[in-house]
């Protein structure tokens, strides 16, 4: 009688240990919040941001705010991937002080924040290119703008059409959640629709390894990911062709070379600020390069 | 005495809660899907996703033809289910019936270790090792085919397929093996003619969840299956890119608008896969129970 007693008592006080435990997190982020909130009142330099969205330029916001909050000790900068439209929603409910994007904002999306009483404000902090790689082996070193749609629109299928070897094009692309999918599509293909048989690979990286290892393959990926694996085109927009080096990207004549944004409500203040001016400053924009991304100069 | 009785009453209807939990769990689910799901309708035409041959999700307008996952998902299982299949049964007759009982009680446990390994290991190893041998071989433009996650799918299903059809076949009263074997039958032909015949029913059932598992597979396929949106060819489909359902949800779902038609869409999708998985272990429950071997 006396043992289950004490088992039930036993079994009772792991309930209230977890729901304690349960009780005890919501306290926390409680708690977390209303610093933050007086923080940013009170000293520019303590306190805390969260910073959400795109997935390319999340490696850079990331270094930056570790930096920053190790030159800073109070401040608490928090770092959320998602992808672009993911941060610039979650900007538009008022969840977060920034959101990253490798886009422009949409009209609809600036509406909306607008009707939410928001007013998206952009800030380019670097410059990210997209390479076109194919396999090293590939003979093809360069493509003009009309031949790259050619192959990703399907109207060409065979390397041979393109001056190359007699061997099938595996064009390759992201998925349609990526905001480099969108880019490519506006820029090269003119918003047209991608070859429907082109094989779509979730992340960079395995674009990379499909590429390394099939001589008939194309694909396009941020300049942070090329390695001796894959070969870097040279491209033609009409106005000759430019080889991807990073001069040619900072000088802005490489043709696929985009800005990556922060987007604030209104002009930044206090730790946003704080947090937009290292990123923007000589340090903040060496961990840019140190990423793989360009500085804004 | 009645303290005693509330507190039995408490623990039993706190215990009755966390038995509900499930039910409760798949119902909400149910109506949560079913819901993002049919508002697609408002705005497309629900015979148009039936039969469309494209999926166009980000085009203007869009295209969501449900044919071309519909197909691919079922293209790479039906090659999973040749390969797993057989391999499967065998490996159970294997355990079960021939090998020493040293041997099977190492075999069995290993079997289910490799239920144990994440998907993403499966398709890591599919991605970097599996597709450069599938388009070596098959002389092939690239490696990422319904064949290659066909083959991954296959592996991963086996432990479901031998651990189920093992404990059929084990369950086959001994009566009837010794008298098969009194008859004069030999061992292979009591294995093929009776003991395989009446743990059939477990058979199917085990079958069906190992079709059930492979049909549901995201990571894995994901990563090593293509993802074109195309219709596949059957049988040179196998040999090619295919984007199954579930591939699709995950790939597009990061950054879809909320509340937009691609949204519903993706829910849609998600409602179909529910329904045929749904099919699928009732089938499977049916069969498991309705033909048990009673002696």
């Amino acid at each position: 009688m006396s043992k289950q007693f004490i088992r039930n008592i036993a079994i009772s006080s792991i309930v209230l240990v977890i729901l304690m435990s349960a009780f005890a997190g919501v306290g926390c982020v409680d708690q977390e919040s209303e610093d933050g909130e007086s923080g940013i009142t009170e000293d520019a330099v303590s306190g805390s941001i969260i910073v959400k969205g795109s997935d390319t330029v999340l490696p850079l916001s990331q270094a930056a705010a570790e930096d920053f909050m190790m030159e800073n000790p109070d401040a608490s900068v928090t770092v959320i991937g998602g992808g672009s439209g993911v941060g610039i929603a979650a900007l538009i409910d008022g969840e977060v002080e920034i959101a990253m994007a490798s886009r422009t904002m949409k009209d609809s999306e600036i509406q909306n924040a607008q009707n939410n009483g928001i007013n998206p404000v952009e800030h380019v902090i670097a410059w990210d290119g997209i390479a076109v790689v194919v396999n090293p082996e590939n003979p093809i070193k360069e493509l003009t703008f009309d031949q790259l749609k050619s192959i990703y629109d399907g109207s060409v299928s065979n390397w041979q059409e393109l001056g190359g070897e007699d061997r099938p094009i595996t064009a390759i692309t992201r998925d349609s959640s990526s905001g480099t999918y969108g880019y490519f599509r506006e820029e090269v293909l003119l918003n047209e629709e991608y070859r429907q048989d082109a094989l779509v690979q979730p992340a960079t990286g395995a674009i990379v390894q499909e590429i390394a290892q099939n001589r008939g393959a194309i694909g396009y990926i941020g300049f942070a990911y090329l390695d001796e694996s894959t070969t870097a085109l040279a491209l033609d927009a009409g106005s000759g062709f430019i080889e991807p080096t990073p001069q040619n990207i900072i000088s802005r004549d490489y043709p696929l070379a985009r800005p990556l944004h922060y987007y604030t409500d209104g002009e930044p203040d206090g730790l946003t600020k704080e947090f937009i001016d290292y990123v923007m400053s000589p340090t903040g924009q060496d961990i840019t390069s140190d990423v793989g991304y360009f500085p804004v100069m | 005495m009645s303290g005693k009785n509330i507190r039995e009453k408490g623990i039993q209807s706190l215990l009755f809660l966390s038995g509900t939990v499930a039910v409760v769990a798949l119902f909400l689910l149910c109506i949560f899907l079913f819901r993002e799901g049919i508002l697609l309708f408002e705005d497309y035409p629900v015979s148009s996703f039936l039969t469309n041959t494209k999926w166009f999700p980000t085009a203007s307008p869009p295209i969501f033809g449900l044919l071309p996952l519909l197909l691919g998902s079922l293209i790479v299982t039906a090659g999973a289910i040749m390969f797993s299949v057989p391999l499967g049964i065998a490996a159970a007759i294997y355990i079960s019936e021939l090998a020493n009982p040293r041997i099977s009680s190492i075999l069995k446990p290993v079997t289910e270790i490799l239920a144990g390994i994440p998907s993403v290991v499966f398709g890591f190893f599919g991605l970097v090792i599996l597709a450069p041998v599938v388009q070596r071989t098959l002389e092939i433009p690239t490696g990422q085919t319904a064949l290659t996650g066909s083959i991954m799918l296959g592996i991963m299903a086996l432990p479901t397929i031998i651990s189920i059809s093992e404990d059929a076949i084990s369950s086959v009263p001994r009566s009837i093996k010794e008298g098969s074997l009194a008859l004069g039958s030999t061992k292979w032909q009591t294995i093929y003619r009776v003991t395989v015949p009446a743990a059939l029913s477990g058979i199917s059932a085990a079958v069906m969840l190992g079709i059930g598992r492979a049909i549901g597979e995201t990571m894995t396929v994901m990563m090593v299956t293509g993802n074109s949106a195309v219709i596949p060819g059957f049988p040179s489909g196998l040999f090619a890119p295919v984007r199954t359902m579930t591939a699709t949800i995950a790939l597009e779902m990061g950054e879809v608008p909320q509340g937009s038609d691609h949204f519903h869409a993706l829910f849609a999708v998600g409602s179909v896969l529910f329904i045929t998985t749904f099919i699928i272990n009732i089938l499977a429950n049916y069969v498991k129970r309705r033909y048990r071997f009673n002696l």
